[in-house]
């Protein structure tokens, strides 16, 4: 053993090395947890340089060019920068928030709600790896900043928090290859994966071949990851095109349009969004304006209010203009007493104004030109069972009359069952015959309308 | 063989320079921060791997391959700590590139500038390779890895490497 190691010292001590840092990741990886002391380590001696040497710059390079180039426009202008993008993103809110469809209820929510809270960063360092696409911030947990949190710009999403350091945080940007987020599209409303990928472009993935996005649509965080708050913009698509699988959308991310991030904000406590109203797709559906209440051509007794909704609500209305004009009071008397009659209601065919019809015929089954109901309850025979029958008017406009009468001698009573006439042209306005032999009206009338029969009926005898 | 590449391989080299300890802290920092700083304001810098240069410089010189370990392993971890990657991926690959390079140095004559370009070159794209099959292996990550891209970013590194140990072996103290 002493010889092993002696012999094969370097190699040994090359392997204990290795396998030591490979348990480190194993530890790092299974209980998903870093080593913050030797970050914290690193991180503190690293960053106060790089704030020194961040100050150094401003303050020697920046003077130079405030002092002999700009004068004061520089800090104006950072000024107006902050401003601009404090009321950009005030200014996309109230966007957001005014462009829903009930304005009234949008001021409420906008009342209720109040904007994200935020702190502003400065980016002070770029982060190892020539791969990864993380920075680092001069706020850290002494500020408030946490692991987890969103970082944005008024422009849009610029990456998460993934260490909270005491002065300063370790930024991952949306297009480090290990980013990812939940995505919707504004317009067709597709959800999908945000994916960095190493350069300046990003990838929703995850989205269906037969999902439609198209080219300039934007994205907008659609608050699945719970990081980012729901409604913030996250890019525009540059590309997009079917792919094997899924649908490869690459944005143009609108966060990082500038190229450098330097001022960023970090959302202590989100607020989720509405995202704007694009030009929805197409919803499949119309949502029609409502009926008139009177309309044309429909039985409105005079005098009946006009908040009727149904067509059974104005028949009710007619059976109790009826009722009070031939002093009938609906729910009196004892069975088979004499009941309104309802041939006077408006649009009945044939209806004329009798006041009060006594059955002197036995009810008979209706001829099936008669009606639905008729035609139902008696078998047809011969001719009759071969007249047409045109919908709900059954034969009562196929025809005159006497053709009628010659296919059926025997003259039997019409059905008087009420009708609702709602199309003026469904009544019969050539008809003069007075209806006898009416039977009993229907406490309740039947729902479907029953057209009377064209076959002319004999008289009869009018009540004085 | 040639007695060139006779030269190459048997070139005695002075073992008596070495680096001070102070600028053995000193120059990896200073990698560091210029990793971390100059590309927010240079972006184009971004490819190169000064820390790596800084690894491969010091266990080419010092061709001892127990102490290029731990010196490559010490750059990796900071590396480590100033990435969002599990400490140790850096770590592992910079440790296996100390030990290599001080290896290779105890047979090559690495004085030579072209011994130089090809060893900066080589270890680059072989830091970049085994860093992309750890991530790959380790973390699972689907990566991508750009051949074309490291052999080009290799060949610059190489090229920046040529100068660079020429001002560290300034830093260097006969003793």
């Amino acid at each position: 053993m002493d010889f092993f190691l002696s012999r094969y010292r370097n190699l040994t001590v090359l392997l204990i090395v290795i396998v030591a840092q490979l348990l480190l990741i194993a530890y790092q990886v299974k209980t998903n947890n870093n080593v913050p002391l030797m970050r914290v380590w690193a991180v503190t001696a690293v960053t106060p340089v790089e704030t020194a040497l961040e100050l150094v710059r401003r303050y020697t390079w920046g003077f130079v060019v405030d002092y002999f180039v700009l004068l004061n426009v520089r800090s104006e202008n950072e000024k107006l920068q902050r401003d601009n993008g404090q009321l950009k993103m005030e200014n996309h809110y109230l966007k957001a928030e005014l462009g829903t469809a009930d304005r009234a209820r949008a001021l409420s929510v906008f009342q209720a709600q109040s904007p994200s809270k935020t702190v502003a960063g400065r980016v002070i360092g770029n982060g190892t790896g020539a791969n990864s696409k993380v920075v680092f911030i001069d706020r850290g947990s002494t500020s408030g900043v946490e692991s987890g949190m969103a970082v944005v710009t008024p422009d849009g999403i610029v990456g998460k928090v993934v260490d909270a350091y005491p002065t300063a945080s370790l930024v991952m940007l949306i297009t480090d290859p290990t980013f990812a987020a939940g995505v919707i599209s504004q317009k067709n409303r597709v959800r999908g994966t945000l994916k960095g990928q190493g350069h300046n472009d990003t990838l929703v993935d995850y989205v269906q071949n037969e999902e439609k996005v198209d080219g300039g649509e934007w994205f907008y965080t659609s608050g699945d990851d719970r990081i980012f708050p729901k409604g913030f913009p996250v890019g525009q698509v540059s590309a997009a095109r079917n792919g094997k699988n899924f649908k490869e959308i690459y944005l143009n991310p609108s966060g990082l349009q500038s190229g450098s991030v330097e001022e960023v904000l970090v959302l202590l406590q989100g607020v989720h969004q509405q995202i704007p109203d694009g030009e929805i797709a197409s919803p499949g559906y119309k949502i029609l304006q409502p009926p008139a209440d009177n309309v044309a051509g429909s039985p409105q007794p005079t005098g009946q209010p006009t908040a009727l909704a149904t067509d059974a609500d104005r028949l009710r209305e007619q059976y109790k203009q009826i009722g009070t004009e031939q002093k009938h009071v609906f729910g009196e008397g004892i069975p088979g007493s004499k009941p309104p009659d309802f041939t006077k209601m408006q649009g009945i065919r044939g209806g004329s104004p009798l006041p009060s019809l006594t059955p002197a015929v036995p009810p008979k089954p209706a001829t099936p030109a008669g009606g639905d109901t008729g035609a139902i309850a008696q078998k047809p025979t011969g001719s009759q069972a071969a007249v047409p029958k045109s919908g709900a008017n059954g034969g009562a406009n196929n025809g005159p009359p006497g053709d009628s009468a010659a296919t059926a001698p025997k003259p039997k009573p019409r059905p008087t069952a009420p009708i609702l006439v709602t199309d003026p042209t469904d009544a019969d306005p050539g008809s003069d015959v007075v209806p006898s032999g009416s039977p009993k009206p229907p406490a309740i009338p039947p729902p479907s309308a029953t057209p009377p029969p064209a076959t002319p009926k004999p008289p009869v005898p009018r009540n004085p | 063989m040639t007695e060139y590449t006779e030269h190459l391989l048997t070139e005695p080299r002075k073992d008596t320079e070495r680096f001070r300890f102070i600028w053995l802290l000193i120059v990896p920092l200073v990698a560091i921060l210029f990793q971390v700083y100059v590309p927010r304001f240079v972006s184009f810098l971004s490819y190169l791997e000064l820390p790596l240069l800084i690894t491969v410089h010091f266990a080419l010189s010092s061709r001892a391959p127990i102490a290029s370990v731990f010196y490559g392993m010490s750059i990796g971890l900071v590396q480590d700590s100033l990435s969002h990657q599990p400490i140790g991926m850096f770590g592992i690959v910079k440790t296996l590139v100390g030990y290599f390079a001080a290896s290779v140095s105890m047979r090559f004559d690495v004085d030579n500038p072209f011994v130089t370009f090809i060893l900066s070159f080589f270890f680059y794209f072989f830091h970049q390779f085994f860093y992309w099959v750890l991530d790959r292996a380790l973390l699972g990550e689907a990566l991508s890895f750009d051949v074309q891209q490291t052999l080009i970013f290799g060949l610059l590194n190489a090229a920046v490497a040529l100068p660079l140990f020429r001002i560290l072996d300034k830093l260097k103290v006969t003793g």
